[in-house]
């Protein structure tokens, strides 16, 4: 069984956790998103140029690649938390230009030695599916596809091909960070992904709150947080680990509850 | 000349085809965005689609071509420019120099052409809201005034270091009734401001639409800007052909993205007999600081497309340098990275302080101001004409005026003003 499926199998919703790798102390991140209860390691490649990104976020790419992270470092640090938890999934999520710039099939190979589980390329959608897609799944690294609130029926089965892992539901039609959507629009949008696909739906952007991660948690697989943690690195730079531990099993707590309370 | 087609394009003998129906030059351009615009994105290739075979779309395209632009742009024989190069040139040589005037259209420059396309475009599809990315501010400028002249709200993004260095044109922005963002994020130029206005762009789909600024962007962007743009080239050939009888031996244009330059280029392109040469600018030289593509980048993905870029091994984009804002990119549109590799266009470098000179050569001798953008072409021209014959015709594009330009150029000469 995959490290996906092991941990979609668990009866209680997965917190998916996202941190940009090179920003603050990321091993020590890292374990302190294990050890407060994250079920799934999403690790941002920083870019120069994240055009799906607020604020937050642009600024945590930024702070990394002014301390000179490449992306050697990043497979270093991921190979180096495979060693440490054999059995989180880890999830390098990026966009196209620093993942094809050496070959797709160099990058996939990398990602296959490293013991990363799947990528997310934020823009590569399923029409430029040739350019990553085939690689990663010759090496065994599973791509993960978006689907948005402008996914329509139509494109649905598109999307869908050649997508492994999880299905990352975008509930707001915009940038990381910022707005969060209403609570009935995810449950519609979940429900009709979950017709149309066996994987499980994780669902992100704007989700910042145990409150808000509960809620979600009740309908969704997965429920994926971002700039919250990368504010809590921002603020505490390279001590951030205990306040990301704390905020992680706030999260934990909330979402891993969620559906032993709404049953 | 090496004439090969890739097995996608339907016509193998012609250049003028592309794309392919996915969007591909080659192995160039491509839709690099995120799924939230790809819907969006298919939308208005199909629009476009329709629209280019709508002739009421075609003919209120010219309409305001001719008489709000004040199209034809004249295509000006430059003696003074010819003359002096000769009396520098061996005996018998000297290729005489036309300019084409795009600096005398409404607004000051090319960018006016696309605008008025991608506007009727966002009309059509019934958008009620105009953002825009811009440089030097030209594009800019160009779509805050067919916003004020459709009544749309209109958003410009520009990297705050070029607000400060083009304060006039933001100052024309403002009058002409668009808001002004200055982007804070990554560099603070052309590219940045080009990511901020696909951020804004994502979270505003249903609403807006985005008019890119140049031949990039994802599919069916080149395209259609391309398409804009190709009246450019549609009447300088009409032009020659009525001043000298026969096609010009060769075609200079600069190229930040490439818009003026395709504009000029695609109706020659299958034209064997004309050789086409694109101007990258190269800033402090090669070797320093600049922002050609093409002479010092390789491919990669960045704004939607697969082109050339300036970018490190990791595939980090970096940031180019020019005098000229709307040079200052560190990419290029698609169908010139398909053109270059193919080699039916050759693209050179100028430098800074050559587009400099010929600022000031320009000016002197034909009493035409040329945006700092051009001057470029004129350097790359002043830099050719006298290696061809005095029979050989050379067709420059004077994509833009430069009074935009005049305190850069100023602060350069060490000037006060
Ligand atoms: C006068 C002029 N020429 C050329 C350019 C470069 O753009 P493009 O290569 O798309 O023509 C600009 C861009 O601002 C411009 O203002």
């Amino acid at each position: 069984m995959t490290r996906f499926a092991a941990t979609f199998a668990k009866p209680q919703t997965a917190l998916v956790a996202f941190i940009t790798a090179g920003d603050g102390d990321t091993a020590a991140n890292l374990d302190a998103l294990v050890a407060g209860g994250a079920d799934v390691i999403e690790l941002g490649m920083p870019f120069t140029d994240p055009m799906a990104d607020g604020p937050a976020i642009q600024a945590a790419n930024l702070r990394s690649l002014a301390k000179g992270t490449t992306t050697a470092d990043i497979f270093a640090m991921a190979a180096a938390f495979r060693a440490r938890h054999a059995g989180v999934p880890l999830v390098l999520m990026g966009y196209a230009n620093p993942m094809t710039v050496r070959g797709a099939d160099w990058f996939a190979g990398e990602c296959a030695k490293a013991g990363v589980d799947g990528i997310i390329c934020v823009d590569i959608p399923s029409e430029e599916d040739a350019e990553l897609g085939p690689s990663l799944r010759a090496a065994g690294v599973e791509l993960i596809r978006l689907a948005t609130p402008t996914t329509d029926p139509a494109r649905l089965p598109a999307v869908l091909s050649g997508a492994g892992g999880f299905l990352y539901y975008v509930s707001v039609a915009g940038i990381t960070g910022l707005q969060q959507a209403a609570q009935a629009s995810i449950e519609e949008a979940v429900a009709r992904l979950k017709g149309a696909t066996a994987l499980p739906v994780a669902v992100g952007f704007g989700v910042r709150t145990p409150e808000q991660a509960a809620a979600i948690a009740k309908v969704a697989d997965g429920v994926v947080v971002g700039s919250a943690f990368i504010d809590i690195i921002a603020e505490h730079g390279d001590a951030a680990a205990p306040h990301v531990e704390a905020f992680t099993r706030s999260l934990a707590d909330a979402i891993h509850g969620a559906k032993e309370i709404a049953a | 000349m090496e004439t090969t087609v890739t097995a996608s394009q339907t016509l193998p003998n012609s250049l003028r085809t592309g794309p392919d129906d996915r969007g591909h030059f080659g192995q160039f351009g491509g839709r690099y965005v995120a799924e939230t615009l790809m819907p969006l994105i298919l939308d208005l290739e199909r629009e476009y689609r329709a629209a280019r075979h709508d002739n009421e779309f075609r003919a209120e395209f010219d309409r305001l071509l001719k008489h709000y632009v004040g199209r034809p742009s004249p295509l000006w024989l430059a003696e003074r420019l010819t003359e002096h190069l000769r009396a520098s040139a061996s005996e018998g040589f000297g290729a005489k120099i036309y300019l084409k005037r795009e600096d005398l259209n409404h607004t000051g420059a090319h960018k006016i052409n696309n605008c008025i396309g991608q506007i009727l475009l966002a009309k059509r599809m019934g958008k009620s809201k105009i953002i825009a990315e811009t440089g030097a501010g030209q594009h800019g400028v160009a779509t805050a005034t067919v916003a004020a002249l459709f009544g749309l709200p209109c958003t410009i993004f520009m990297g705050a270091v070029d607000v400060a260095r083009q304060q006039p044109n933001v100052f024309r922005m403002k009058l002409l009734g668009a808001e002004v963002v200055a982007v804070e994020s990554g560099a603070k130029t052309l590219k940045d401001a080009m990511n901020e206005a696909l951020r804004h762009w994502v979270a505003n789909v249903h609403d807006t639409f985005y008019i890119i600024g140049t031949v990039a962007g994802p599919h069916p962007y080149p395209e259609l800007v391309r398409d804009f743009q190709s009246v450019i080239g549609d009447e300088a050939k009409a032009q020659i052909l009525e001043a000298e009888g026969r096609l010009p031996d060769m075609l200079i244009a600069p190229v930040g993205g490439g818009s003026n330059a395709i504009g000029l280029f695609h109706p020659f392109l299958d034209d064997e007999s004309v050789e086409i040469v694109g101007v990258e600018a190269a800033g402090e030289g090669l070797d320093g600081k600049h922002a050609a593509s093409l002479a010092g980048g390789r491919p990669g993905i960045l704004h939607g497309n697969k082109t050339y870029l300036l970018q490190d091994d990791d595939g980090q984009i970096t940031e180019a340098h020019s005098i000229s804002a709307g040079l200052d990119y560190p990419g290029i549109g698609p169908e010139h990275s398909w053109l270059h590799d193919i080699g039916r266009v050759r693209y050179e470098p100028v430098t800074d302080a050559e587009a400099l000179a010929s600022f000031q050569t320009l000016t002197k001798l034909e009493g035409i101001i040329p945006a700092l953008e051009s001057a470029h072409a004129i350097a790359a021209a002043e830099r050719i004409a006298p290696t061809l014959g005095k029979d050989k015709i050379i067709i420059v594009n004077c994509s833009g005026r430069g009074d935009k330009d005049i305190f850069t150029v100023a602060d350069a000469l060490g000037v006060k003003l």
